[in-house]
């Protein structure tokens, strides 16, 4: 049912010309592990200016995964834009192993975006692309054409052409404006799809990237919505006695895990989308919240204080059995939440407590190392990119809040910084529009 | 305050007059019956009142003989006046300074069965959203609990959690943190 809101201002998605970054990326990090590549500048053949430097964006994705160093502008000899163009034998000197080149040239309304991958050291071509593109669209292929020269370097699908979900608040004369946004995930063409007087909480996407379900506090007490982004339609889901919240949308689509406490104390409850039917998860006098689901959707983590101060458990449901008695997951440091299984299911990352300071870590699910991946202190909302290689957070620096990233490894790691008031809850969408290699 | 015990002095007696006769009534209800009688028989007539029966003028919104009653909810210097009630990190536990403001709030709201109270629970933002939004809940429900406990009745209470999402300081230190770890109590 479509919600009429005194406040509400929905925004288009059509941008008629490029819009600068409200969230501009910093790379913080180093690259110790990172195999060197040489990304040229693309050539093109047309008149005015390009909306966007394809190579500057491919090269920016593939250093942010953590997996690649792009050499430096300055280091490049020479500026081939195709195969017949590149003297291997002087690229050799540089030492990367991989070469991509390309051109762009007028076609109908739009361009034509060609790249090649070249072997340097053989010669030889490893893949290559004409992609059919518009001014509007330029910077997505960009991503595209990182998405696939990191799948065929590295055998692991790409998170660039991938968007994220957060939320702002921006303070004026006092008064709190919150916004629900999706943005690039390298920060560009952030677009506020929700304005809100009352806070919004835990954005969390549907697998075809279509529809997020969030939490707002618009009639006084948090409820859950489920949002379509096309059609802007919002249905209210969950609208019990008590805390309506973390929503957290399962890998086949049909079920929302979410937290109520109509019952008596807040309690883990997955929620048939369809059918409306509701199943109990936990029952015990302790807060249990922040489920999440294993990729599979066999089983969920959630936090709960069952045994003192917050902590991560396992659970599963079998799709007509009885849920298993909950399996405590953590052992290290007093507090431990907000655990996400990554999308190869063998990692845990969580919000990991110790004393005043909370930072990010990630446990290895089948020995339990846990390393700390982040050196900020107040941290939280981790969520993964679809290929599990890089995750965004929400931190505080200055006294503001920002989105930031690090990779897996923890070796390269960015800020997002927004123009105005503080980012928060990020949630990494799914990858859309693939192009198959 | 005056005008209260005069009231008293006049209904006083009167009760304690019907009380005493009851118990050694083993033998005799009559005087209460007697004395309402009495009381009742100059209104059956369609004169007005008269010998002796004083009737006092009604009450208008609790002000007696001139004297202006505060609404105890705003005045500055009662226990009324206070409604917030912090707590310790992590914990929802109501310490002796909250629990004084409690039982003063319960006491009155039990006086008033038409005033309600929603109790909104809050966090500091340490740790997850989440989970500190249920940590306000937690607080709530123990003021609602201490609340019920001295006699207020559930209808007259609403719980909410705003979690970490409300602070009355946005700064990141402890003298932030301790303020935003309430309870208020929020009356219409």
């Amino acid at each position: 049912m479509l919600r009429k809101m005194m406040l509400l201002l929905l925004l288009g998605f059509a941008l008629s010309h490029p819009v600068r970054a409200a969230l501009t990326i910093e790379i913080t990090g180093g690259t110790a592990g990172a195999q060197p590549i040489a990304i040229v500048p693309f050539g093109w053949d047309g008149q005015d200016a390009l909306s966007t430097d394809v190579a500057e964006v491919v090269a920016a994705d593939l250093h942010r995964s953590g997996a690649f160093a792009p050499l430096p502008k300055a280091d490049l000899l020479s500026q081939p834009h195709e195969g017949p163009q590149i003297n291997f034998a002087d690229w050799r000197v540089l030492g990367a192993p991989n070469i991509v080149v390309g051109k762009i040239r007028p076609s109908g309304n739009g361009y034509m975006v060609q790249f090649q991958l070249f072997d340097v050291f053989k010669g030889t071509q490893i893949t290559g692309y004409s992609i059919a593109s518009t001014a509007q669209d330029l910077r997505r292929t960009a991503h595209q054409i990182s998405d696939l020269i990191y799948e065929v370097l590295t055998g692991k699908p790409g998170a660039f052409a991938t968007r994220i979900a957060y939320v702002t608040e921006v303070v004026t004369n006092r008064k709190s404006r919150y916004s629900l946004n999706v943005a690039d995930a390298d920060g560009y063409n952030p677009i506020p799809i929700l304005h809100s007087p009352a806070p919004l909480m835990s954005p969390s996407w549907s697998p075809d990237g279509k529809r997020l379900a969030y939490v707002s506090f618009e009639r006084r007490r948090s409820e859950i919505y489920i949002h379509d982004l096309a059609t802007r339609k919002r249905d209210l889901v969950a609208s019990s006695q008590g805390i309506n919240s973390a929503p957290a949308w399962s890998p086949d689509g049909q079920r929302l895990a979410l937290v109520l406490s109509k019952d008596g104390n807040p309690e883990i409850y997955v929620l048939n989308i369809k059918n409306n039917s509701l199943q109990r998860i936990t029952n015990s006098p302790s807060i249990d919240t922040e489920p999440g689901w294993t990729p599979d959707g066999a089983r969920l983590v959630f936090t709960s204080d069952r045994g003192g101060k917050p902590q991560i458990y396992q659970v599963s449901i079998p799709a007509n059995g009885v849920v298993s008695k909950p399996q405590r997951l953590t052992f290290e440091g007093d507090y431990n939440a907000h655990g996400v299984v990554s999308p190869d299911g063998r990692s845990l990352v969580m919000v990991h407590g110790q004393g005043n300071r909370f930072r990010i870590a990630v446990q290895d699910l089948s020995d339990n190392d846990l390393r700390i991946l982040t050196d900020t202190r107040l941290d939280e909302s981790p969520s993964f990119a679809p290929n599990g290689a890089i995750i965004v957070y929400a931190t505080e620096v200055n006294n503001r809040g920002v989105l930031a990233m690090v990779s897996l490894d923890g070796a390269v790691r960015q800020r997002l910084t927004q123009t105005e008031g503080d980012a928060r809850e990020p949630a990494w969408g799914p990858r859309i529009h693939r192009i198959k290699p | 305050m005056k005008s209260y015990l005069k009231l008293l002095m006049v209904l006083v007696p009167v009760a304690i007059l019907a009380g005493c006769s009851s118990p050694k009534v083993a033998q005799k209800p009559a005087p209460i019956e007697d004395r309402t009688a009495s009381a009742a028989t100059p209104s059956t007539a369609s004169t007005p009142a008269t010998s002796g029966v004083e009737v006092l003028a009604a009450p208008d919104k609790g002000n007696f003989a001139g004297e202006e009653l505060v609404d105890p909810l705003k005045d500055a210097t009662g226990l009324l006046a206070k409604k917030t009630i912090y707590f310790e990190y992590d914990s929802s536990e109501i310490r002796e300074e909250g629990r004084a403001i409690v039982e003063a709030h319960a006491a009155n709201l039990i006086k008033n069965p038409k005033l309600t109270v929603t109790l909104e629970g809050h966090a500091d933002e340490r740790g997850s959203r989440e989970y500190n939004l249920a940590l306000g809940e937690n607080r709530a429900k123990a003021v609602q609990q201490l609340m019920q406990l001295k006699g207020v009745p559930a209808k007259q209470m609403d719980v909410v959690s705003f979690g970490e999402e409300r602070p009355v300081d946005m700064g990141h230190d402890d003298t932030a943190w301790a303020k935003n770890r309430r309870v208020e109590l929020i009356f219409k």
